[in-house]
């Protein structure tokens, strides 16, 4: 008797227990990383397309975040049993697209693929080095400066920073008038990848890492190195807050009116709408003048939908379909109105522009105007390997600069360091 | 001489079967592929793949961030081991004399025995959150500069804490039966012999304990360095700097999340020997003192 709740558990581990339903129609499996009321959206989104015909029947699955949706996938592949269409995040693209044979380009997959559909900050970023998607861009955010206007008109501000050099003047009067200047949820993301991108400044050899894996990372440069001392000399000010690494702790110090600006993703803005009891606005990511005149845009954070291998070419042609029925102007216009997420298309912006949308909501354009900036050398994103462990290695040593344990200078070749060993270790592991 | 027989018989085979079987599939065979992928360098989704001999053990285990988790890891079980066992004993020697209201103090004591450890990590993470936490208010208050966030022996204080409080009602229930277990007669002829009650505990009650001091370390060890995996990561993550970065939530970290999984196999296989090292030390060394 011991063994059956062990049987059960395992079948119902393996999924033998949720695949047995029976179906006419081709099942098509996507396992995703929303959750929450991104997860409800996209549910209902699904809802929609099965409704909408009877040949194909879309089964969203909630795996956790984005390693865990990963993980998962990484196992089901190894064991065979991979899901239809997994979700990606851009930490991860790397592992799934230098390994060829696990995924089918999205390019490939549907017809009448045309990249020049798509809105130019998310072109290229799920793209191989000769300029192809592979991935499809699905949920598409960039950070954006979110600031909380009470604040701002208590300490007697117009307008917010579109400069480091404006933020630096305003940060003491926010100080004066009790609040923390900023804070910011995503120091990779923000203050190291996109600032990049902002200042049109390279990131790594090797095109950003897009035309091989034998690269190295160029983080440890004279640009990054100064603005991490101003961040740590802003800490030690109370100009900056820092509430750990968490993204939903410093998210909440803004709403909870402890910081009057923060850092976030333009997908956060659905969020807020909600949270926040006060008229907050938002702006473009902030720049130096100090290092470029003219900023460029930023690149797409977020994650993509990967076509997965080992599938018949009818369920392809079912996945293709799928993607079809979501790049769609509605359900794009649909998914950035629900979410704040950025539409794909420059046919759903249109749509959305069409509709009224920015004129009554001005802020969830901020997002998109930010991605259409004029694009320079080094903003179409990168392409690193274990990059997850990279960003844990460079938060590592952002939490010492920080915590005065190491210098800059000190922190940033130990970051060099470290990250090149690991891609090291990624080029001899996919060659 | 007519040598012994006994009828070979199938049926002892059948019993211990469930028990073999268990052993094989969730400890050897997953103890095997990790020791086989360990010398692999091989991409996450298994398509390519090249024998490397010790290349995985040469690129982790002499990393910067192993040893400082290596170095995090002996300090920290070390010291919840310690701790936990110290308190739960106290605690028990102290609620086995209370008379009135006894088992008022012992089920108290022991409330907090089936919480498990993410659970345990929640609640402290609520506790020492900076906006909400009442404990990070109070640590605050009574003026200590306290910031677990930025500060690694701060981050260290949270994450011992925590293990240890969620420890401590388990080994107390042990060593209160411990405890109870132990003759009266004896405890009474020693009245006799010796007026301190001090003395008498060492020289009388702590060593009639051994047998059960000796099985709580092992357990305690085992769940310093595994356990408190769940806690670690609900609580810090490793953070600030890794310097709260357990060996067990590196494997996790590299192999899980970073899907290395040759370099995290050749670092669960450390482990594996290490605590295989730490359990022969026990039971060669320190058993030897304990008395059944």
């Amino acid at each position: 008797m011991k063994f059956r709740p062990l049987l059960a558990a395992l079948a119902l581990s393996s999924g033998i227990l949720t695949s047995t339903q029976a179906y006419s129609a081709t099942e098509i499996q996507w396992w995703h990383a929303m959750g929450g009321a991104l997860g409800e959206t996209v549910n209902e989104m699904a809802e929609n397309y099965n409704a909408s015909q009877s040949d194909v029947v879309i089964v969203p699955t909630y795996k956790g975040g984005y390693e865990d949706t990963m993980t998962a996938g990484i196992a089901a592949f190894r064991a065979k049993e991979q899901p239809h269409i997994i979700q990606i995040f851009d930490a991860g693209a790397a592992t799934i697209i230098n390994a060829p044979g696990a995924t089918v380009p999205v390019a490939d997959l549907m017809k009448d693929f045309n990249i020049e559909d798509y809105i130019s900050g998310v072109r290229y970023f799920y793209a191989d080095s000769d300029g192809k998607m592979i991935g499809l861009p699905f949920n598409s955010s960039t950070p954006l400066l979110y600031f909380n206007k009470e604040a701002f008109k208590e300490a007697g501000i117009d307008a917010p920073p579109k400069t480091w050099e404006e933020f630096e003047a305003i940060a003491p009067k926010l100080k004066e008038a009790g609040y923390i200047a900023l804070a910011q949820s995503h120091s990779p993301w923000i203050f190291s990848e996109n600032f990049h991108s902002r200042h049109n400044i390279q990131l790594a050899t090797g095109n950003n890492g897009y035309d091989s894996t034998d690269v190295k990372l160029l983080y440890n440069n004279d640009h990054m190195k100064m603005h991490w001392g101003k961040v740590k000399s802003w800490l030690d000010a109370g100009y900056y807050g820092f509430y750990g690494r968490a993204w939903g702790d410093n998210q909440d110090a803004f709403v909870q009116k402890k910081v009057a600006m923060w850092l976030g993703s333009s997908g956060s803005f659905g969020g807020l709408t909600k949270s926040a009891e006060f008229e907050f606005g938002t702006t473009f990511l902030p720049y130096w003048e100090s290092i470029i005149k003219e900023p460029k845009g930023t690149f797409i954070g977020g994650a993509a939908l990967f076509a997965m291998s080992g599938h018949s070419d009818e369920e392809n042609k079912a996945i293709a379909d799928f993607f079809g029925y979501m790049t769609s102007s509605d359900n794009q216009v649909f998914w950035h109105k629900e979410t704040g997420y950025v539409p794909i298309t420059t046919a759903a912006y249109d749509a959305a522009k069409k509709e009224g949308y920015y004129d009554s909501t001005p802020d969830a354009e901020v997002g998109i105007l930010q991605l259409s900036q004029p694009g320079g050398e080094w903003t179409k994103g990168y392409r690193l390997g274990y990059y997850v462990q990279i960003r844990d290695v460079m938060y590592k040593h952002f939490d010492d600069i920080f915590s005065g344990s190491a210098s800059v200078d000190d922190a940033f070749a130990a970051m060099e360091k470290e990250s090149n060993e690991l891609l090291v270790r990624f080029s001899d592991t996919y060659k | 001489m007519k040598r012994v027989q006994f009828e070979r018989s199938s049926i002892p085979f059948l019993f211990v079967a469930p028990q073999i079987i268990i052993i094989l599939v969730f400890f050897i065979w997953p103890a095997a592929q990790a020791i086989y992928q360990s010398f692999l360098l091989e991409d996450a989704w298994g398509l390519s793949s090249q024998f490397v001999w010790f290349r995985n053990y040469k690129d982790t285990i002499f990393s910067e961030s192993w040893l400082q988790a290596a170095g995090f890891t002996i300090v920290f079980s070390t010291l919840v081991t310690f701790l936990s066992l110290a308190l739960a004993l106290l605690l028990a020697v102290k609620a086995n004399e209370v008379i009135r209201g006894a088992s008022t103090y012992k089920t108290t004591l022991m409330w907090a025995y089936a919480i498990a450890p993410p659970v345990a990590g929640l609640m402290g993470n609520l506790m020492f959150h900076p906006l909400i936490g009442d404990l990070y208010k109070f640590l605050n208050a009574i003026g200590w500069d306290f910031n677990h966030k930025l500060d690694s022996f701060d981050a260290g204080f949270v994450v011992v804490l925590i293990s240890v409080w969620k420890q401590v009602s388990v080994n107390f229930i042990f060593f209160l039966s411990g405890l109870q277990g132990i003759p009266k007669s004896v405890l009474e002829a020693s009245m006799m012999d010796c007026k301190s009650s001090f003395r008498r505990f060492w020289t009388i009650t702590f060593p009639l304990l051994a047998p059960t001091t000796f099985f709580l370390m092992v357990i305690n060890i085992t769940y310093a360095f595994f356990e408190t995996f769940g806690i670690i990561d609900t609580t810090t993550r490793g953070a600030p700097g890794g310097a709260t970065n357990t060996l067990v939530y590196k494997v996790f970290q590299d192999g899980f999340r970073g899907a290395d999984l040759g370099g995290s196999s050749a670092q669960s296989v450390v482990l594996m020997l290490m605590v295989l090292a730490l359990t022969i030390v026990q039971f060669r060394f320190i058993e030897r003192k304990v008395h059944y």
